[in-house]
């Protein structure tokens, strides 16, 4: 344990208005620490740099799911357990449940939150490519009021976002119409369990009479942010899955990512792998709309 | 093969003797112990891989006042660690040979104040040019070690090799490498000390060998053997990495106790135990084979390189190891070996479950199967052809005078891993799935105990007492670190003097209170040190037969009683007993010829693999595994021993890399170094053939690193089978696997540019 | 002038108990050092290696990762809370007889998670009983024997334990 824990203030937020006030107050002054899943690893080697931290862990209008007929919402501190946990999510977004159950261990998921996963801002991130699949909108809230942006216009860069320094992550809103979709999630880790992402593929889609009539296709660490592939969903939008589309996009794929050499992987491997697992998805695509053209 | 002898006690499934506590977290491990007024130690170490050091720097910021700071001019004996050579320092003295070296210790009493304080110091280096790999230390451009940078080699010379090649049908050759592997005990190193000039030096400690490190600081505090006490206390864990390491830690935590004048505790954290511990060595082996046409074995000649680390510690017996299992459990009438074990500016390597052996078997059973492939023969009949039997001779003219039974133990394993219907199956289904599944087998011994004469140079003594409570008492230094020492030497001593299991109890690992049977490593404990005790129980039932009227049939009391009665006579009831070698043991040290072992292991695994060509990834899905170990004292133990090295084998073949920067483990997290979890290991079928060896305690032979040797080559084999790649190195990962399936594409896209990050 | 920590109420093993201790103190280190309950171990302080796994409000943690301030009020279960007086839980009854213990520096986290695991699903299949366990590390026994010892433990009925 190299940290000094003497050496940093912590204080437990018990409402939304007392933590978005402090936040106002004293903008970067005050680290918020949600399920601590991150800041606490970086305190044990030493390295946690934040002298006050905000622990969001008793803000109770952080920690929800609301079902409604047109989404279902889910606060920025819902931690990944209750995330898989819960039915309609489970049911409506299953990618986004999947997706929890891959967060770290059982005791991780537990305390690891939503919107902790997304503000980390790591390209890694388990719950991003499923949220950008499902067209998630992300509410961003601060004393000054709240604003929903599409969630694939969050994050700018490495560890860059829109998110201002008074603003939290209240909660991310997915619309309920994807029960029809034909859908895919592949993590490729070190290992089966407790692995961080070299790749991961998210994709839904729709195919109807033959052509591909939606499709969104997400990636997590093949590039400096999660990923939405649109140049390789262009290729494939509106077209049928002949041969020559299915290379075009596999193409497109290959030079729409941007992976790198890094302690988990290599460059070519997550370009590759990522290319086989589009395939993969295509193939299940293609089934769909066999069935279809049969029926 | 003779009946397994009936036994009460030996062969059942006792309850762990520590079992309760361990399950309670009752059990205490180094860092749960406290001593009163004490104060915390830290390590402050070398961030480059070679040079001098010019100067170091205190930050005025701290106020070093209130530390306890500790080089190599407080070292009041030898600044060296002592183990088989003494070229190891304790603490650097104006020059470092690797990265995370100990240069200062530093004490406190806010532990948490040490990390800040660590790196207030800076250092000032005239750096050297490193050497950083065996191919470097080989050209021996910069010497790092000795006069040529080699700790030690050997080379064996059986038959004729070089009239060999004209009268072979095939000559293959192979080139074989094993990375370096972290034993990742899930309990980091750790010692607590006290020093007095009155009493001398206690240290309580996570470790195997506690005469080892008692030896050790004998020499570093220049300390009586009477003034130095080592206790091994629970220990989490420790496959060889806690056998040398612990002299070093206890050195240091001792070094600072004596200077502070009080207890010093230090534990290492993760990362830094990761970084600046003992590894397995890495290894090259080179085979050049010839064979006739029906694949027999004609000559070997087999060139092994080690990588040591920048100080000897137990490179010398780790390459003898690696030599003497480098030619497979094979006949083969013209043998070459030459085996040289390299200094480097790395974290020195150290001991490590196997000992040599996995590496040069990992060699010679990938190997055989290029033969087999060469030959046209499938890989069990290779085997099959080159077995050796009763009779046969090894490399170093050992003749099998104990029973051999590959061909059981590998009719077994094919039969249990169900292994030609669904290799069959496999050529049928792999064409249309991107799964490919194949099966591997490996076949393999493992010596158990020391080497040669290591026994004898060991002398061990161990034995048992009475105490007047009541319970037979085992005095060994032999410690207990999972493997099952506290539960199999109590059974051993129950079974040879009648009495129950619950009876017997374990005396404390302190060496002030028991003898020195040698370390415990090497598979020798339920062997060498288990017979001890099953002749000491022989010899106190003689005792007090003669002198205490025992009965010839006795109950327990009657045993207890009979005690009493004895220890009226001469104080105290203790029987105690020496170590003697086996008849007919002769080994020449000079020419690597003779008994080698006194005795061997034997194994057959077979791995079924699974590699999935969309993410290249390989998964072991079944593992089967044959063994004669002699007589299997506890089937409870003894699986678990199995299924735990196997583990740790297929976390050497395919999930643990130990990557490095300038000779700085720079994956130096457990996020990053990667074991097996729950979630990878396959179902593993455990199997035991027993021929009891009669210098074994009640047949018994070695155990504990037989299930390391064989997991690696089987699962290569097995991908080999199932996707028709010949990989020859390991640690195998997706992306290597990826690599070489790529060439065989044509790559012709451009991938989008890559950033920096 | 010193400072003035938190008081933190915490029920360990169903006993009620206040610690004043700086609030980004691990409740690990609380549990070991402030209350010298030392069953809790630390493997890895990154939340890898589950040896430091106790259940806190009922759900499985790493106890590594957690700053004590958010563990004022709660519930906390650990290995020292599993046998009642002298009678030992299933999971530990079985762990001794199926050889699920070696070392024994992961098996107050195992423990924990394998209770944590029979408290959601009294009779899970060997996959359930693999991802319950996925987040504890035991380099000794290659999980077999621990595997071997939940399942044999589920099937263990009739003690004062069921209930929990």
């Amino acid at each position: 344990m190299r940290g000094n824990p003497e050496a940093h203030e912590l204080i437990a937020a018990t409402s939304l208005a007392e933590t978005l006030a402090r936040l106002a107050e004293e903008p970067g002054v005050w680290t918020p620490i949600a399920g601590g899943t991150e800041l606490m690893v970086a305190h044990a080697a030493g390295r946690l740099s934040a002298q006050k931290l905000m622990s969001l862990s008793t803000v109770p209008e952080l920690s929800f799911v609301k079902v409604d007929a047109h989404s279902v919402s889910i606060g920025g501190g819902t931690t990944f357990g209750q995330i898989r946990r819960h039915a309609t999510i489970a049911s409506d977004f299953p990618l986004l449940a999947q997706a929890a159950g891959w967060i770290g261990s059982i005791a991780n998921q537990n305390r690891a939150t939503l919107a902790g996963n997304i503000v980390n801002g790591s390209p890694a991130a388990d719950a991003p490519p499923a949220l950008l699949v499902y067209d998630a909108e992300i509410e961003l809230i601060s004393q000054r009021g709240s604003r929903r942006i599409p969630y694939a216009d969050f994050h700018l860069g490495y560890k860059q976002s829109v998110l201002e320094r008074d603003e939290l992550v209240l909660a991310l809103h997915l619309p309920s119409r994807f029960e029809n979709h034909v859908r895919y999630l592949r993590k490729v880790g070190t290992r089966n369990a407790m692995a961080i992402t070299k790749v991961a593929l998210a994709a839904t889609a729709l195919i109807a009479e033959g052509r591909v009539t939606e499709i969104r296709l997400a990636a997590a660490s093949l590039a400096d942010r999660p990923l939405r592939l649109t140049a390789t969903e262009a290729v494939l939008f509106n077209k049928t899955l002949s041969r020559g589309i299915r290379a075009a996009a596999r193409t497109a794929l290959l030079n729409e990512v941007r992976p790198i050499d890094d302690i988990r992987s290599t460059t070519m491997y997550r370009s590759h792998v990522a290319a086989n697992l589009l395939d993969e998805f295509l193939d299940a695509l293609e089934h769909k709309q066999a069935a279809e053209l049969i029926a | 093969m003779s009946p397994t002898p009936q036994t009460r006690i030996v062969g059942t499934p006792q309850i762990r003797k520590e079992g309760v506590d361990k399950v309670l977290g009752r059990a205490k491990y180094v860092d749960d112990l406290e001593r009163e007024g004490m104060w915390y130690g830290a390590t402050v170490r070398s961030t480059i891989p070679r040079g001098l050091i010019r100067q170091i720097h205190y930050d005025e910021r701290i106020d070093w006042t209130e530390f306890v700071i500790v080089t190599a001019a407080d070292i009041p004996g030898k600044n060296h660690i002592q183990m088989i050579a003494a070229d190891q320092p304790c603490l650097a003295d104006g020059m470092v040979n690797h990265c995370n070296e100990a240069i200062i210790l530093l004490a406190h009493p806010d532990k948490h104040r040490l990390p800040d304080a660590a790196a207030a110091i800076r250092i000032d280096y005239d750096p050297l040019p490193p050497v950083l790999s065996i191919e470097e230390s080989e050209t021996r451009q910069q010497i790092v070690w000795g006069e040529d940078n080699i700790f030690k080699q050997f080379h064996l010379e059986k038959g004729n090799v070089d009239e060999a090649w004209a009268k072979a049908a095939h000559i293959l050759e192979g080139e074989y490498r094993t990375g370096a592997q972290e034993h990742l005990y899930i309990e980091n190193n750790g010692a607590i000390a006290e020093y007095s000039d009155a009493e001398g030096i206690t240290v309580w400690g996570s470790l195997q060998c506690p005469f080892y490190v008692h030896k050790s600081l004998m020499a570093v505090f220049d300390l009586p053997a009477e003034k130095v006490r080592v206790i091994q206390v629970e220990t989490g864990g420790a496959f060889g990495g806690k056998e040398d390491y612990p002299s070093i830690i206890a050195s240091h935590a001792g070094l600072l106790a004596r200077k502070a004048d009080r207890p010093i505790k230090m534990i290492y954290d993760r990362m830094e135990d990761l970084a600046a511990t003992t590894k397995r060595h890495p290894s090259r082996t080179c085979h050049r084979t010839a064979v006739d046409k029906d694949g027999k074995l004609l000559a070997m000649e087999i060139e092994i390189a080690t990588d040591g680390g920048a100080y000897s510690t137990l490179s010398s017996t780790v390459l003898s190891r690696a030599t003497l299992h480098s030619t497979g459990p094979y006949v083969c009438p013209n043998i070459r070996i030459t085996s040289r074990a390299w200094a480097t500016n790395t974290v020195p390597s150290g001991a490590f479950r196997g000992f040599g052996a996995p590496q040069s078997i990992f060699a010679i059973e990938r190997h055989m199967e290029q033969i087999a492939r060469a030959v046209g023969v499938d890989s069990a009949e290779i085997r099959r052809r080159n077995f050796l039997h009763d009779g046969d001779t090894t490399a170093t003219e050992q003749v099998m005078v104990e029973p051999v039974i590959l061909d059981t133990l590998l009719e077994r394993a094919l039969k249990e891993s169900d292994y030609h219907a669904r290799r069959k199956q496999f050529t049928l289904d792999n064409p249309h799935s991107p799964i490919k599944r194949g099966m591997g087998i490996a076949a393999f011994y493992h010596g158990s105990g020391f080497t040669g004469s290591g026994e004898r140079y060991l002398n061990s003594l161990a034995g048992i007492d009475v105490t007047p409570q009541g319970k037979v008492r085992v005095l060994v230094s032999s410690t207990e670190f999972g493997q099952g020492t506290n539960t199999i030497l109590p059974q051993i001593a129950a079974e040879s003097l009648g009495v129950g299991y619950d009876d017997v109890i374990m005396a404390p690992s302190d060496t002030s209170v028991v003898p020195n049977s040698g370390p415990t490593v090497a598979s020798r404990t339920s062997m060498v040190v288990g017979h001890l005790i099953e002749r000491s129980g022989h010899q106190l039932i003689a005792m007090l037969q003669a002198e205490a009227a025992l009965p010839d049939s006795y109950t327990a009391r009657d045993f207890f009683a009979a005690c009493e009665r004895y220890r009226e006579l001469h104080d105290k009831v203790e029987s105690l007993c020496r170590y003697e070698a086996p008849p007919n043991i002769y080994w020449d040290d000079q020419k690597y010829r003779g008994e080698a072992y006194p005795a061997f292991a034997w194994a057959v695994y077979v791995a079924e693999v699974a590699v999935d060509t969309t993410t290249y990834s390989a998964e072991v899905k079944n593992f089967c595994t044959v063994q004669e170990v002699g007589r299997v004292l506890n089937p409870t133990l003894a699986a678990g021993q199995i299924e735990g090295g196997v583990a740790q084998g297929i976390g050497y073949a395919l999930y643990e890399k130990v990557l490095l920067k300038n000779g700085h483990m720079f994956n130096n997290q457990m996020t990053n170094y990667i074991m097996p979890t729950a979630q990878d290991v396959p179902p593993i079928s455990v199997i035991f053939e027993e021929i009891p060896f009669n210098h074994g305690a009640y047949g018994a032979k070695g155990i504990g690193e037989l299930p390391h040797d064989g997991p690696a080559p089987a699962i290569l084999n097995a991908i080999q089978d199932a996707i028709g790649e010949n990989f020859t190195s390991i640690p195998l990962l997706p992306e290597d696997i990826f690599a070489r399936m790529a060439t065989h594409i044509s790559v012709n896209i451009t991938v989008g540019e890559p950033l920096a990050v | 002038m010193s400072p003035v920590w938190p008081q933190i109420q915490l029920i360990i093993n169903g006993q009620s108990t206040t610690v004043e201790t700086p609030p980004m103190k691990r409740l690990l280190d609380v549990l070991r050092e402030d209350l010298g309950l030392t069953g809790t171990k630390e493997g890895c302080g990154e939340g890898e290696c589950g040896s430091c796994s106790v259940r806190m409000n009922g759900e499985l943690v790493n106890s590594c990762l957690v700053p004590i301030l958010q563990a004022d009020g709660a519930r906390i279960e650990t290995v020292e809370g599993l046998a009642i007086d002298a009678e030992l839980h299933p999971l530990q009854k079985a762990f001794l007889e199926c050889g699920g213990a070696q070392c024994g520096i992961c098996t107050p986290g195992m423990l924990m998670a394998a209770t944590h695991l029979l408290a959601h699903n009294p009779r899970p299949s060997m996959d359930e009983i693999r991802e319950g366990l996925a987040g504890n590390l035991c380099r000794c026994t290659g999980f077999i024997k621990i595997f071997e010892s939940v399942i044999a433990a589920a099937a263990m009925k009739g003690t004062a334990h069921d209930a929990r």
